[in-house]
């Protein structure tokens, strides 16, 4: 699955898509695909202040509980809904459908440390290639 | 996100089907010190895996597992003496070519390790044990026959063992082999030729709460690949598909059987676990008889409990239970959504008072305390083969 140029992804595999005011939030497709069969998301609700680097909510496979991480201080204005009675649209549509949460960025520079799509797959085959050494 | 598999860092071991997962693809995992497939995404995943075994019939690589073989020493009976003193069950009233499920344990009472004791002829037992106690098991073993007249063999990287489970398994099996699946009862094994491989130990059983086969063949890279395409092909009629530690471990917990470290350990003893009928008290000893009779009198302090969640929320390994009255109570030991019941279960230990069926407790998730409900286990059991109706002329 291609890894959309426009959006910045963290080291943890969230990615971020800023359009104007807001920035929509998720796990890539490595993310889900390292997870396996999503059965169960947690996610904050609308208004909670989100701190950088720190656990925001849950995402839930069968076999495992994994974290997710605020990639930048900022507030939910929206959640996925979807995922409630959905959640594996985080495997079929991780960039898209799947998305988790949207919030306002307290500083939208904040986000320029952050990978571009090339940067993030170049970073994800290194990973890939330590796995199989 | 975090994570979920770490890459490998230390050297981990590798059974001989190895390079073969990761030609398939399969995600793997440090399971015990071992460098196992979880789940194959081009099987579809744990849950496809899963599905597979329970509906029609799935393949796994349980080579990690080890293998001890007790044999007689200088005079016939020694072998049987020795599986006697360091196995819970009565090995004596196995049949040759039956198995059982049993275990070794500690003075305590306490579990070193649970087992599948088969016996081979007379005097000849194979007691298959876990992975990740392999080491210490055979030590141990070693260290508690020493005084019986009895050949203790570590043959556990001479095979590799293949588990081919699920409705379907033994026409799969039975492409392959010369001997008669149909006259081998659960819990019974033979011997046969499987796959041109002769004397080939083929068991009924598993651990998936599934009807199916385990195979031991030889653990050389070239004939444990071949077997392997032998089993694929045979079952492709039937859409089988290779299974990894993930689906072995939701169907396991479906059928609520034990997962050392987890439902068993060394602090929790037979009473505990619920494993009382195969541990028969009427032997005259074995390790571990003395503090279980003691224990049985005393009465229980928790015991293994079957948990269905009630209110949205998914119990794993560690959390924590509360009674009604918020008062903690007990532990998770084991805990996933189940792919066949569609619903989130647990295993947990809690004190007896609040062990009975119906009983509501809760299990904290995340600082949150999430309703779960006591219920009846296993939380998945095969149906029986319906014998074929007799078609009466009377």
């Amino acid at each position: 699955m291609a890894y959309p140029a426009n959006f910045r992804y963290t080291k943890e595999h969230e990615w971020v898509n800023v359009e104007g005011g807001t920035a929509t939030i998720g796990i890539t497709d490595y993310a889900q695909s390292e997870l396996g069969d999503v059965v169960f998301v947690e996610l904050p609700k609308v208004g909670a202040k989100l701190e950088t680097g720190k656990s925001f909510g849950n995402v839930e496979s069968v076999k495992a509980v994994s974290e997710i991480y605020a990639p930048a201080a900022s507030e939910v204005t929206a959640t996925n809904g979807e995922l409630a009675n959905k959640p594996e649209l985080l495997n079929s549509d991780p960039h898209g459908a799947g998305w988790l949460i949207k919030v306002k960025l307290a500083n939208a520079a904040e986000l320029s440390g952050l990978m571009d799509g090339p940067a993030y797959e170049a970073y994800i085959a290194e990973k890939g290639k330590e796995a199989s050494a | 996100m975090d994570s979920v598999t770490s890459s490998v860092k230390t050297e981990l071991r590798k059974t001989p089907l190895n390079a073969l997962h990761r030609k398939l693809g399969a995600k793997m995992v440090n399971f015990g010190g071992w460098d196992m497939p979880v789940e194959y995404p081009s099987s579809g995943g744990l849950m496809a895996e899963h599905k597979a075994v329970r509906g029609s019939v799935g393949v796994f690589d349980v080579s990690h597992m080890g293998d001890i073989r007790i044999h007689t020493g200088k005079t016939p009976g020694g072998a049987l003496a020795a599986v006697q003193h360091i196995s819970m069950n009565d090995a004596s009233k196995l049949a040759i070519g039956q198995a059982h499920y049993s275990a070794m344990l500690n003075p305590q009472g306490t579990f070193v390790d649970d087992v599948i004791v088969h016996r081979l002829a007379d005097d000849d037992f194979l007691l298959v044990i876990n992975a990740g106690t392999r080491e210490k098991d055979i030590q141990w073993v070693r260290q508690n026959t020493a005084t019986y007249d009895c050949v203790v063999e570590d043959l556990s990287d001479a095979y590799t063992q293949l588990a081919i489970q699920g409705p379907r398994a033994a026409e799969v099996l039975q492409k392959l082999t010369d001997a008669d699946l149909s006259a081998i009862k659960n819990y019974w094994f033979t011997q046969g030729t499987v796959c041109g491989l002769p004397n080939r130990l083929i068991c009924r059983t598993g651990y998936t709460g599934e009807d199916g086969f385990e195979i031991y063949v030889p653990g050389d890279v070239r004939t444990s690949e071949a077997v392997w395409n032998a089993v694929i092909e045979a079952g492709r009629e039937f859409g089988i598909i290779p299974c990894g530690l993930g689906a072995r471990n939701t169907l396991r917990l479906e059928a609520k059987m034990a997962l050392y470290e987890h439902e068993i350990s060394d602090s929790i003893n037979v009473w505990e676990a619920g494993l009382d009928r195969y541990c028969k008290m009427e032997k005259i000893d074995f390790v571990g008889r003395a503090a279980l009779a003691k224990a049985s009198s005393a009465g229980l302090k928790r015991t293994l409990v079957g948990l269905e969640m009630v209110e949205r929320g998914i119990a794993r390994d560690g959390y924590r239970v509360f009674d009604s009255a918020g008062e903690e109570v007990g532990v998770v030991t084991s805990g996933s959504p189940s792919p066949t019941l569609c619903k989130n279960i647990a295993l947990a230990y809690v004190p007896p008072v609040h062990a009975a069926v119906g009983t509501f407790l809760h299990v904290e998730v995340r600082s949150q305390r999430i309703k779960a409900q006591v219920v009846s286990t296993p939380f998945y059991k095969r149906a029986k083969k319906t014998a074929p109706q007799a078609v009466g002329t009377a």
